[in-house]
């Protein structure tokens, strides 16, 4: 018998520059991991500083439903306005969901 | 003009119009990321290196003086840069310091053409010019993100300082010297058939990436307005002039003079907009881009190296 656990994913595509910066911020409220990969767009920013640094990364975790606004509501504070940065949120259904749990 | 035409038709150079060309017509012409990374990793070790052996059979002597005009020229290029910005091209205080944190630092690939340009007109740049590469590239970002220190709450002191000191240009550059210190001309001769020979096609191919992305850049030039137009081909003459002066007074050869003039003309793009992008990032990267990489780089490419040569010839005669 499989057991669905109900989550949150996030996903939070932005600059390559605020990787770490990103990481930090999601480690501090708890989540524990996440999947990487570079992405390439275009949004309404228009010109990417860094060109040179190359792609955008996107940045998805799973976290308990409690934490994943805490999250979004930092992000929004710190980056929303001077940096080219999307994040949204969607209920999943995770096998092993205990695992992501703290 | 001999001089402009002689130093436009080169391989290098002409990689880079190709890059230009290739994204004018639309061509599917990409040079793919990994590449374009372990490019840019074997350039900067293989200047440092190629410094590094210069700088142990240098005495110290002889380098002090250039080294010491050089850090002159990474204090006083910023300032300037941020006042003829604010002034003449009426930017904003962060858009100014933004840019003036480019023109305060060193484009590598200038550097390397200069030395080309140099080499080909009979002259030959003193062995441990890499040096001075790394002297200049650091503290102009530094002095121009001050202006910005009080309006400049945005963006993040440390990481940006950190930034700088730890990117990956100064590492490698750094590193290379070290090492090419330490093992002198004699133990490079292992690596050199890596480091030596294959380094002008590894420039011709990064010159294309280069054209392919000033080429993008160069539609927003248009947009820039006439104002800016003139800053980003004026800052460059100005800078050089003050550069080839003062290697000229430190007793630098005319060769090296001339490409001490192309370093402080040049604007950085590669460890400038990744600091400038964390410390001020309310400053609009259109500017300090189009600028650095659509106007003075070509600029300086044909036009600024051999007015450097000109100005380093005269001077020599003078004093």
């Amino acid at each position: 018998m499989v057991v669905k656990v109900r989550l949150r994913k996030i996903t939070i595509i932005a600059e390559r520059l605020l990787r770490d910066q990103l990481l930090d911020l999601l480690k501090r409220h708890g989540t524990s991991g996440w999947t990487i990969t570079a992405v390439e767009g275009e949004g309404s920013r228009g010109v990417h500083a860094s060109e040179w640094e190359g792609r955008n990364v996107q940045i998805e975790t799973l976290v308990s439903p409690d934490i994943s606004g805490g999250i979004m509501k930092e992000i929004g504070e710190r980056y929303f306005e001077d940096w080219a940065i999307i994040v949204y949120a969607s209920d999943v259904d995770v096998l092993r969901g205990e695992k992501y749990l703290p | 003009m001999n001089l402009i035409a002689e130093n436009l038709i080169s391989p290098v150079v002409l990689c880079f119009v190709l890059g230009i060309v290739a994204r004018w017509i639309k061509s599917d012409l990409a040079l793919p990321e990994p590449i374009y990374q372990g490019l840019s990793i074997y350039l900067l070790l293989a200047i440092g290196l190629k410094g590094g052996s210069a700088l142990a059979v240098t005495p110290l002597a002889e380098l002090w003086a250039p080294a010491l005009v050089t850090l002159v020229i990474g204090v006083v290029t910023p300032i300037s840069a941020y006042f003829l910005i604010r002034r003449v091209g009426r930017l904003g205080i962060e858009d100014s310091a933004a840019v003036a944190a480019h023109y305060g630092s060193v484009s590598v690939v200038t550097f390397l053409a200069a030395m080309e340009a140099v080499k080909r007109a009979g002259f030959t740049g003193e062995t441990y010019l890499p040096a001075l590469v790394a002297v200049l590239e650091v503290p102009g970002i530094i002095i121009a993100l001050l202006f910005a220190g009080s309006g400049g709450n945005g963006g993040s002191w440390k990481r940006a300082l950190h930034e700088v000191v730890t990117g990956k240009s100064i590492v490698l550059l750094v590193g290379g010297l070290v090492i090419g210190a330490l093992s002198g001309p004699e133990k490079l001769v292992d690596v050199e058939p890596f480091f030596v020979s294959a380094f002008k096609g590894a420039l011709c191919i990064f010159m294309i990436e280069l054209g392919l992305s000033a080429g993008k850049r160069l539609r927003d030039v248009g947009r820039a307005g006439g104002r800016l137009l003139f800053l980003g081909c004026a800052l460059p003459v100005f800078h050089g002039l003050l550069g080839v002066l003062g290697a000229t007074l430190a007793g630098m050869s005319v060769g090296g003079a001339a490409v001490l003039g192309a370093m402080a003309a040049s604007a950085s793009y590669i460890a400038a907009p990744a600091a400038v992008r964390v410390a001020l990032p309310k400053a609009n990267p259109a500017y300090y881009l189009t600028l650095a990489l659509g106007i003075t780089f070509p600029f300086n490419l044909a036009l600024g190296i051999p007015l450097y040569q000109y100005l380093a010839n005269l001077f020599a005669s003078w004093l």
